[in-house]
């Protein structure tokens, strides 16, 4: 018997016109003959495709009243996991980010300061409030030329207009059309997008002034023109959702140009290896940093993603020591299009924490103002983005928050490659769903209100500069933490 | 209750200045007399006076003024600088009681140089060997404060209103070029004597009005090279970051000014081509050190002032020139009441720096 964990519902003002059925790309509405809708409630996945279409409301998800008998030490996901893996003997999967509610959200633990009295707030209707972001490197000296002139010794900067970006997504985990809307989104907005390591589809040249390009351990779709198609390159070595381990894009997904742009033969599997077998130690890093400065002329930031690992504040002072010009850090809770779930759930440490450790590290050795940090992994609206600002971030990056711009419930079932939404697969029929120029709106639509966001916040706590905000610690205090949370993240509780 | 160092208090203020173009030395009745015009800026929890070319005699040394909580961090401390420098000449400063002048603590003078082997094994210059070591004292040697360690300047301030500061100082016995004030109005402080402002480290000064939302920004960056904000204030954090900008990254004031106040990017972008990309390289370059929030600072440094305001012009700050004289204060008032008619009169635009040296035009 299958396990039913929600239960299809529909109330009597249903006109049967069977769109839920039409809609559901996971099987479990089936307009059969004469018969009307048959559910298969063991197939839904609560993605909400249905229910979102329903033209006259009457169609509903609900957890399935069974339950198995209450243990508190094994609950019902673990008997569950147990049985599946009882019969088939294989590795759990598991897509989007850790949904770990035993793992304290700490931005939800943080509260943000405001004006009053001693300092007046500012009405970002009336003055400017700037939120420009420039990424890249620092020298540590300034330079003069004759007449003591300053030269500018700055390498290439990445400029963004608001500190939010696009994370990392590969084309082949998402379709063409997300990509298109994520390139024409980071367009229009002055900020920018990431490939992921699935290589860059020939229609999306055109945007390679607000694309960053990802080297993977796969190497996928990587060459010259890849390269030099870009604002920025990024070398993953690691993600949130999955540190430690490699990706695997099923041969059933390597088809037509996610083939050829991958650089993979059709039907054979893309496995991303666990390290890139160029890296082996840091110093193995440097060289590859390097060798993308050359072969793009040093044209362009290189930027070094990891995964926020116990070590990662002594890792990113390596990636800083590198030549690496910007290093993206991905939280415990970021997601994936697929990982095992055990990895998911169980490795890395949240964004939080991280940022806080690696921006108090790269100060006290003093290089903090030569590299550039954006902060990834489940950041879900615009306080969070402050937050993570204020603890340390230069900007932020989001992946999941611009999915659900595109419709995703997030039902975490990436990884059946049977996205309703026509998101993450690759199906014609699914993809189709999503037209990329309606995804652009909504993106920029998302980030701009995320943005007036944010500036009215700025605006309450008298700063009227993003770079005024950064590591501005005394701006956060905590709620529900303790003495080494509180330390950790360097902020003072609530009332101190 | 935490003192001053231990918490981060905010607080409002009045400052005056005075500036000699002509170098003519004057003394310190007149900046007295105009800073207690702003009685009511104040609450009389800090006031303070920051003077240039009062000790021509010794204007080769360091002048050390150091406040002691007791006689034993007063020994500890002339062992370090016996160790460190040779002392030309010590004295305990001049005071005279005044009734409500209440606490100070020992308050010593010191006229030092580096000790030369020293000096040549440390393989710094004599600036940065006399920072160090002073930032030394005031981080590690309990009960021990260096208020001032200029050359030819000092400064001079205790908790009270700044007039009652004056008479305790005797401020009107000393002779400058140029004369900075601060009365101070902070909203939370059992008050602390080195809380007082002016600020300073070398021969610069500060004296801020103001409460700068980018503090902890600013302090994290300019802790990251060796400078550690004891007090927690902003006035602290603008003096470190002046310095740094100036002495170890080779900035002019002027440059200066252009990166704690930067021009917004929308009137950068309205500059001609080549200002358009020094200012945006000040800014890329120096991000960390932009200051915004409300504030008016006065900058006294050898032989010049600077007076300079937030980009938003949140705090007042006027200026006026009679002569080859220069004064910034607050208010008006404080300016007219030791030069009824000046030759001009004017309120500086925001993040518009107003810097005065010897020998120059107001510009």
């Amino acid at each position: 018997m299958m396990r039913r964990r929600y239960r299809i519902m529909k109330d009597e003002s249903c006109i049967s016109c069977l769109r839920c059925a039409r809609e559901c790309s996971f099987g479990a509405i089936e307009a059969a003959d004469g018969k009307g809708l048959v559910f298969h409630h063991q197939e839904c996945t609560d993605c909400q495709r249905c229910v979102s279409f329903c033209p006259v409301g009457a169609i509903y998800i609900t957890e399935d009243g069974n339950r198995f008998r209450r243990n508190a030490v094994f609950g019902e996901d673990d008997i569950q996991q147990i049985h599946l893996q009882a019969e088939t003997g294989g590795v759990l999967l598991s897509s989007m980010g850790a949904p770990g509610s035993s793992v304290p959200i700490y931005f939800d633990r943080i509260l943000l300061n405001a004006s009053q009295v001693t300092n007046p707030s500012i009405d970002p209707l009336r003055e400017p409030m700037e939120t420009s972001v420039f990424l890249g490197q620092r020298p540590e000296r300034i330079l003069r030329g004759s007449e003591g002139r300053l030269v500018d010794n700055l390498p290439p900067h990445l400029e963004l207009s608001t500190p939010i970006m696009f994370s990392a997504m590969s084309y082949g985990a998402i379709s063409l059309n997300v990509h298109k809307a994520l390139a024409a989104a980071a367009e229009e907005l002055g900020t920018y997008w990431n490939t992921g390591e699935g290589g860059l589809h020939e229609s999306l040249y055109p945007y390679k002034g607000n694309t960053i390009v990802q080297v993977a351990s796969g190497r996928f779709g990587v060459h010259g023109t890849y390269l030099n198609t870009a604002a920025a390159i990024e070398v993953k070595i690691g993600q949130g959702a999955k540190p430690g381990i490699g990706g695997h894009l099923t041969g059933a997904k390597i088809i037509g140009d996610v083939s050829k742009t991958r650089m993979v033969p059709e039907g054979l599997d893309a496995i991303s290896p666990a390290p890139h077998h160029d890296i082996y130690s840091i110093e193995d890093l440097a060289q590859l940093v390097m060798s993308i400065k050359e072969a793009t002329d040093y044209s362009k930031p290189v930027m070094v993603k990891a995964a926020a690992v116990h070590n990662i504040a002594p890792i990113a002072s390596g990636i800083a020591r590198s030549g690496a010009d910007i290093i993206s850090i991905d939280g415990y809770r970021g997601g994936t299009g697929a990982a095992p779930l055990r990895i998911r759930d169980n490795v890395g440490i949240p964004i939080e924490l991280a940022i806080a450790s690696v921006d108090q590290r790269l100060r006290e050795e003093r290089i903090r103002d030569r590299v550039s940090i954006i902060a990834s992994g489940g950041i879900r609206n615009s306080a969070d983005a402050v937050k993570a600002i204020a603890l340390g971030a230069d900007a932020v990056s989001i992946g999941t928050a611009a999915l659900c711009a595109l419709g995703c419930h997030i039902c975490a079932s990436c990884h059946t490659g049977r996205c309703a939404w026509g998101i993450a697969t690759q199906d014609p029929d699914l993809t189709r769903r999503l037209d990329p120029g309606k995804g652009a709106a909504r993106l920029v639509n998302l980030v701009n209100a995320w943005t007036r966001e944010i500036k009215e916040i700025m605006g309450g706590m008298g700063i009227n500069s993003i770079e005024a905000l950064r590591g501005n610690r005394m701006a956060l205090r905590g709620v529900g933490l303790n003495e080494k949370e509180l330390g950790i993240l360097g902020i003072g509780y609530a009332g101190e | 209750m935490k003192k001053e160092g231990e918490i981060r208090i905010s607080s409002g203020c009045a400052i005056s200045g005075i500036f000699c173009r002509d170098g003519r030395r004057i003394p310190g009745e007149a900046i007295r007399k105009s800073i207690a015009v702003m009685h009511s800026r104040s609450n009389g929890l800090g006031g303070g006076f920051a003077a240039y070319g009062i000790y021509p005699q010794y204007r080769d040394f360091f002048a050390l003024h150091i406040f002691y909580d007791s006689q034993s961090s007063r020994e500890e401390t002339e062992r370090f600088l016996d160790s460190h420098f040779d002392i030309i000449n010590l004295s305990k400063i001049p005071t005279r009681p005044t009734p409500r002048i209440q606490d100070a603590p020992l308050i010593w003078r010191y006229f030092v140089q580096p000790l030369p082997h020293m000096l040549q094994d440390s393989q710094l210059d004599e600036d940065e060997y006399t920072s160090r070591a002073v930032i030394r004292i005031n981080d590690s040697i309990e009960g021990s404060y260096v208020v001032s360690c200029g050359k030819d300047m000092g400064v001079f301030k205790a908790v009270g209103y700044p007039e009652d500061v004056a008479d305790f100082y005797r401020i009107e016995e000393y002779e400058g070029y140029s004369w900075t004030a601060h009365g101070r109005y902070p909203t939370n402080t059992p008050g602390w004597w080195a809380g007082a402002h002016p600020f300073s480290l070398l021969d610069l000064t500060v004296a801020h009005n103001g409460e700068i939302s980018s503090y902890d920004a600013n302090r994290r960056a300019v802790e990251m090279y060796g400078y550690s904000c004891n007090l927690l204030t902003d006035t602290e954090v603008i003096a470190y970051m002046l310095d740094y900008l100036t002495r170890k990254q080779g900035l002019t004031l002027r440059e200066c000014s252009e990166v704690i106040a930067a021009p917004f990017w929308s009137t950068i972008s309205m500059k001609g081509e080549e200002e358009r990309a020094r200012l945006s390289y000040l800014r890329k370059m120096f991000s960390s050190f932009l200051v915004t929030g409300p504030f008016s600072i006065l900058v006294g440094f050898r032989g010049g002032m600077m007076a300079l305001n937030d980009r938003l012009k949140l705090r007042s700050l006027v200026a006026a020139e009679k002569g080859s004289t220069v004064y910034f204060s607050s208010e008006e008032a404080a300016i007219r009441i030791i030069e009824e008619d000046p030759d001009r009169i004017w309120a500086p635009r925001g993040g518009e720096a107003v810097i005065v040296t010897l020998g120059r035009e107001a510009g």
